[in-house]
């Protein structure tokens, strides 16, 4: 009888464990697999690299599997995947050679600032300039870029890309500000070039 | 200037991120302002260009499948035993399974010592009784003959007795005896001014004692136990550890 006891409790356990398991790795599975092209999208942004772009993606996906045991279910976890790739990103090679050309005034100014008030024929952007916009924001700073790329692709909320970037809200619209207006510079001077000025 | 304060609030009005009531101010403000409604439709149209364009690398198939399969071989459903994670719990597993075999293994030796302790305890009690009685025995013999067959019929078993002559043993006599519910034999031997009980059972009725063979000593009587063609002997006396010995010997002997 005893034997018979001591076996169900093993297989009491058992069932625990494994099913706690399945469950958590089921579920990872399910927040982290829709998000794989949108995450490479993102990490080939940053990279601008498709090799390092998947590289960047697959240790993204070790570390999250690895850390989805921490991760509180009910938070954000497409915030919390996506700075898992940023900080990833970040301690990288590239992403170090990134951030360190960026121009360190860059976020002394926490003002926002008022939107551009060019000629608006010159600078309306047209989603057959395609080729024009991916250009322009290839050569926008890594911070500017990814901003862009959170609020407009991802349509994250400000929230989140301030959970994403770790940044104050602030920070946020500021630097979303900034970086819209730099988008429309270089997309002038891209035009310029295109246009021989 | 008009379009001061809502020039700042656009940006977050086209994202959605203003309260419904700046909103519908910004939007009126919008109907009647063309510089500000120029300029919305200028970040909106950005937005728009923005977000097609951001669309831009697809993963190659081949490392999605791979992410995918790195994702299974990690997950414990494609095999307990795969994986780091997979291990651990099997040791934790295997952990927990050998604290509850050890416990359900040391309660069943109390349980089944406990078990024995009892019934040795009831044997010396019904042995001090025989010492103690006027009638010790229910037949008397110094003759081995005459006992074994006093119990045919009492018991549901019979037994041999050893030739005592020549040892220093003398069988004083027999008495049926109870243990658990279950008839057997008592046998009272003296020996020099020590009397010795043997109890004889049968095996099956005792479930306590699973010991082949034991000797011991309770409240400072010397005690063997032994079984035997199915029957299970207990010896209990004051006299020498030796002489316990001897004893066991001739019955086993005989038996």
């Amino acid at each position: 009888m005893w034997n018979y006891r001591n076996k169900t409790a093993v297989r009491w356990f058992t069932l625990v464990y494994v099913s706690e398991e399945r469950l958590l790795s089921g579920s990872f599975e399910e927040l982290a697999m829709p998000l794989f092209d949108r995450l490479y999208n993102f990490a080939h942004w940053l990279t601008q690299d498709r090799q390092e772009a998947e590289d960047l993606v697959q240790e993204t996906y070790v570390k999250a599997l690895k850390g989805f045991p921490s991760f509180r279910p009910g938070t954000n976890f497409r915030a919390w995947i996506y700075q898992i790739l940023r900080n990833t990103f970040l301690t990288s090679r590239t992403g170090l050679k990134s951030t360190a050309t960026v121009p360190l005034d860059m976020e002394s100014d926490e003002q926002i600032l008022p939107a551009v008030k060019d000629t608006p024929g010159s600078i309306l952007l047209q989603r057959s300039d395609r080729q024009l916009v991916q250009e322009a924001l290839g050569r926008l700073p890594l911070p500017y870029r990814e901003v862009l790329l959170l609020c407009e692709f991802e349509e994250m909320s400000y929230q989140e890309i301030s959970a994403t970037l770790a940044i104050p809200i602030g920070t946020v619209m500021s630097r979303l500000s900034r970086a819209r207006r730099a988008l429309r510079e270089a997309v002038q001077g891209l035009q310029g070039t295109e246009q021989g000025y | 200037m008009a379009c001061e304060p809502w020039t700042e609030k656009l940006d977050a009005y086209l994202d959605g991120e203003i309260p419904a009531g700046e909103a519908r101010a910004l939007q009126q403000h919008l109907r009647e302002c063309a510089t500000c409604a120029a300029e919305a439709l200028a970040t909106v149209q950005q937005k728009l260009a923005v977000k097609a364009a951001a669309k831009r690398f697809v993963p190659d198939p081949a490392f999605r499948a791979r992410i995918e399969r790195s994702i299974a071989a990690r997950r414990p459903s494609a095999g307990l035993f795969s994986g780091r994670l997979g291990w651990l719990r099997v040791f934790e597993i295997a952990t927990v399974a050998a604290v509850l075999l050890i416990g359900g293994a040391l309660f069943l030796t109390l349980r089944r010592g406990r078990g024995e302790e009892r019934l040795i305890s009831e044997l010396v009690d019904q042995h001090v009784a025989t010492l103690a009685s006027a009638n010790p025995v229910d037949v008397i013999s110094t003759d081995r003959h005459t006992v074994k067959p006093w119990f045919a019929g009492k018991i549901p078993f019979t037994f041999n007795l050893p030739e005592l002559e020549g040892s220093p043993f003398v069988l004083v006599g027999g008495r049926v005896s109870y243990l658990s519910q279950s008839p057997g034999a008592e046998l009272i031997f003296r020996v020099r001014q020590h009397q010795i009980s043997v109890f004889i059972f049968r095996e099956e009725e005792l479930t306590e004692v699973r010991e082949k063979e034991t000797l011991r000593t309770a409240l400072s009587f010397e005690v063997r136990t032994w079984h035997h063609n199915g029957l299970r002997y207990f010896m209990i006396g004051d006299a020498s550890p030796q002489d316990l010995d001897r004893l066991s010997e001739l019955l086993k002997a005989a038996g």
